[in-house]
């Protein structure tokens, strides 16, 4: 056999250097089979992530007998088709909140220089250190009647604005807590934009704004939609913040799972709902996706 | 083809730029001819770079003025100058396609898209690139990239068009060979070129005139043989070419300035006002070797060495001389001359017409690359 050939057989027993000690050794190399790779982290999802999701979707299907009944109940009570609406309006929300305050914010961080930039990523990671009901807590300080913002509002003259129990309210909150979701990838992604395209295009006569719109948008926007998945997606899911910030007319999909698996020991019912955000979600996905879908690689730099 | 306007005129008078503490401009005053190729040629650092961001309206002067084709245009922000740019990474838009990219400045400009088209085929033409007009960037090489950066920096007929060693990311046959197509291009459009290099080999095919930079001043200005026969100081006189620096100690008398190194006695024309150091310079075609049992010709300086390194380059030899104080000598003798091998002693001899005397300046060591 040739030293070129270093296909494996099926036995790990293939040709060594000079020098390997030669026998029959059936040792597993890791090499050979690099999807082991994944092992771990395959073993983790299906455990805590594909086996629950079975469980839920067979429940919503047999609980309490086997049938539709509960994806029935869920379309017929108005209740559940407008809170499932609204939380999708919520996610919306949240994610264009969180582009318009990340988009800036992400773009000094790439044209700072290293100790601002330090100091603005600590910005962005110490309150995502800080555990989220803590910062929500935080909020209902800021939000409430007799809070800092509605001082200041009556301060300048203005009527005081009802921000606590409104899904204003909760959708500040949850931008908040989400921001970190839409800079981080959006930094990641500008920062690799080189910034002598923009020079070029303004010697090639673009006006400053041109040359942003024209180049540096479209070529920032694959971290615009990665931000926004995650933080769009995260945010359909969102317990704590929606129900310590939220009142009764912005309560969320979750809330109702809650109360149905937990106060109610409806699992049907439950995993119904969670069913049919997810097939929602995944619907959405896919009409998004072909807007994602990059035409073209990055230009190599040397 | 109708007859093209020839490119603009560029006057740099006084131009200054300072960070902070540090200068990178000082006063730097420089004319350049309409249609001109004109390098900028000089170490990292030296300026070089930053004249050229000047001009492209990228970096505001400290003090100092720009005029363009007798017009000043210091206040104009980049995108109202009218000036192509080349830049050393190609700067493509990676999301267009080689067409659009071309046609970008045309796009801007509000051309329809007939006339658009008829210039971008014309500009691809020209760098032969019009095969490629559907592809995107990423799918070119790095030569063929820099070809259509050309194309769109000159589709806009600028008068002025600038390059920042737009071959440097290039391997060296491609370089040799963009060079020439670069040069046919300037003779074919007739458009100022201002181009910047760190590579003298570069400058000296393409350009008309050199303008040499070092530490944020222009040393010199004139043609590649300018500036390699008669550079005005060491530090140009380094930078471009081969050659070879003796030091000793100096006596001057009547208009010529002897120099005693390491017991034997050279002299050359010339004297340095002021009490500078001299050194006397001597490029490696015009020294020669021979055996120390013949005597020099009248008019030629002869100092003793030892052939520390000989090379044959089949077009003639190079040879190494270590002088007797330490010093070496680069020689680049002919075939007809008698061979010498290492070890040898060898008397280096040259016409005292052919040395240069210039004043000694510890900043021209610090530039070999």
């Amino acid at each position: 056999m040739s030293q070129t050939s270093h296909t494996p057989t099926a036995g790990g027993d293939y040709p060594r250097p000079s020098g390997a000690v030669q026998g029959p050794q059936r040792r597993l190399r890791l090499a050979a089979y690099p999807s082991l790779l994944a092992m771990p982290a395959l073993l983790l999802l299906i455990a805590a992530m594909g086996y629950p999701l079975l469980t839920v979707t067979l429940r919503s299907f047999s609980d309490p007998a086997w049938g539709l009944q509960n994806y029935v109940w869920f379309f017929s009570t108005p209740v559940n088709v407008t809170v499932l609406w609204r939380t999708f309006s919520i996610a919306a929300w949240v994610t264009i909140v969180c582009v318009i305050a990340a988009y800036p914010y992400a773009y000094l961080m790439t044209a700072v220089g290293p100790r601002l930039r330090l100091v603005l990523i600590l910005c962005v990671l110490v309150p995502f250190w800080v555990s989220g009901v803590v910062r929500t807590l935080a909020w209902v300080i800021l939000l409430q009647d007799s809070g800092i913002i509605n001082s200041v509002i009556r301060l300048l003259g203005f009527d005081g604005v009802k921000l606590i129990r409104t899904q204003t309210g909760v959708v500040i909150g949850m931008a908040q807590v989400l921001l970190p979701f839409m800079i981080l990838p959006l930094y990641s992604v500008m920062r690799g934009i080189d910034l002598r395209l923009v020079q070029a295009a303004r010697s090639l006569g673009a006006r400053p704004a041109r040359a942003f719109l024209q180049i540096y948008l479209p070529l920032s926007l694959p971290g615009v939609f990665a931000g926004a998945i995650i933080v769009f997606i995260l945010s359909l899911g969102f317990y704590i913040t929606p129900a310590l910030l939220g009142g009764p007319r912005s309560t969320m999909l979750s809330t109702l799972v809650q109360s149905q698996v937990l106060s109610l020991l409806n699992w049907g019912r439950g995993g119904a709902m969670g069913v049919v955000l997810l097939v929602a979600t995944f619907v959405l996905l896919a009409l998004a996706a072909p807007l994602m879908r990059q035409r073209h690689k990055q230009a190599a730099r040397s | 083809m109708t007859a093209r306007e020839r490119g603009a005129a560029i006057d740099i008078k006084g131009a200054t730029k300072r960070y902070g503490n540090f200068t990178a401009l000082d006063d730097v005053s420089l004319h350049i001819e309409p249609g001109e190729f004109m390098t900028l040629l000089g170490p990292s650092g030296s300026g070089k770079t930053t004249t050229l961001n000047v001009v492209a309206g990228f970096t505001d002067l400290t003090a100092g003025d720009l005029a363009v084709g007798g017009k000043s245009i210091v206040a104009l922000p980049a995108h109202k100058r009218n000036i192509g740019v080349v830049f050393q990474h190609y700067a493509l838009f990676p999301h267009m396609t080689v067409g659009k990219n071309v046609a970008y400045p045309l796009t801007l400009r509000g051309m329809d898209k007939q006339a658009r088209d008829r210039l971008v085929v014309r500009a691809l033409d020209m760098v032969k690139m019009a095969d490629f007009a559907h592809r995107y960037p990423s799918e070119l090489s790095g030569g063929q990239q820099q070809r259509v950066a050309l194309a769109r920096a000159i589709v806009f007929d600028p008068p002025l068009l600038l390059m920042d060693e737009p071959l440097g990311a290039l391997d060296k046959k491609l370089r040799e060979w963009l060079q020439l197509e670069i040069k046919r291009i300037h003779r074919e459009l007739g458009t100022t070129f201002v181009y910047v290099t760190h590579d003298q080999e570069e400058a000296l095919v393409l350009s008309d005139r050199i303008a040499v930079f070092n530490q944020g001043r222009i040393e010199q200005v004139g043609t590649g043989r300018q500036l390699y026969d008669e550079p005005t100081t060491l530090f140009v006189a380094k930078f471009i070419g081969e050659s070879t620096s003796l030091r000793g100690e100096a006596q001057a008398s009547g208009d010529q300035t002897s120099l005693t190194i390491a017991g034997q006695k050279i002299v050359a024309y010339g004297k340095l006002a002021g009490g500078r150091k001299p050194v006397v310079l001597l490029r490696p075609e015009k020294l020669s070797l021979a055996g120390t049992n013949t005597p020099p010709a009248a008019g030629q300086n002869s100092l003793t060495g030892e052939v520390s390194e000989a090379i044959y380059l089949g077009s003639g030899s190079k040879y190494q001389v270590t002088l007797r104080d330490g010093s070496v000598a680069i020689v680049r003798s002919s075939l007809e001359a008698t061979p010498f091998s290492i070890g040898d002693t060898v008397d280096l001899r040259w016409s005292v017409v052919d040395a240069k005397l210039l004043a000694d300046d510890d900043r021209a060591d610090m530039t070999m690359t």
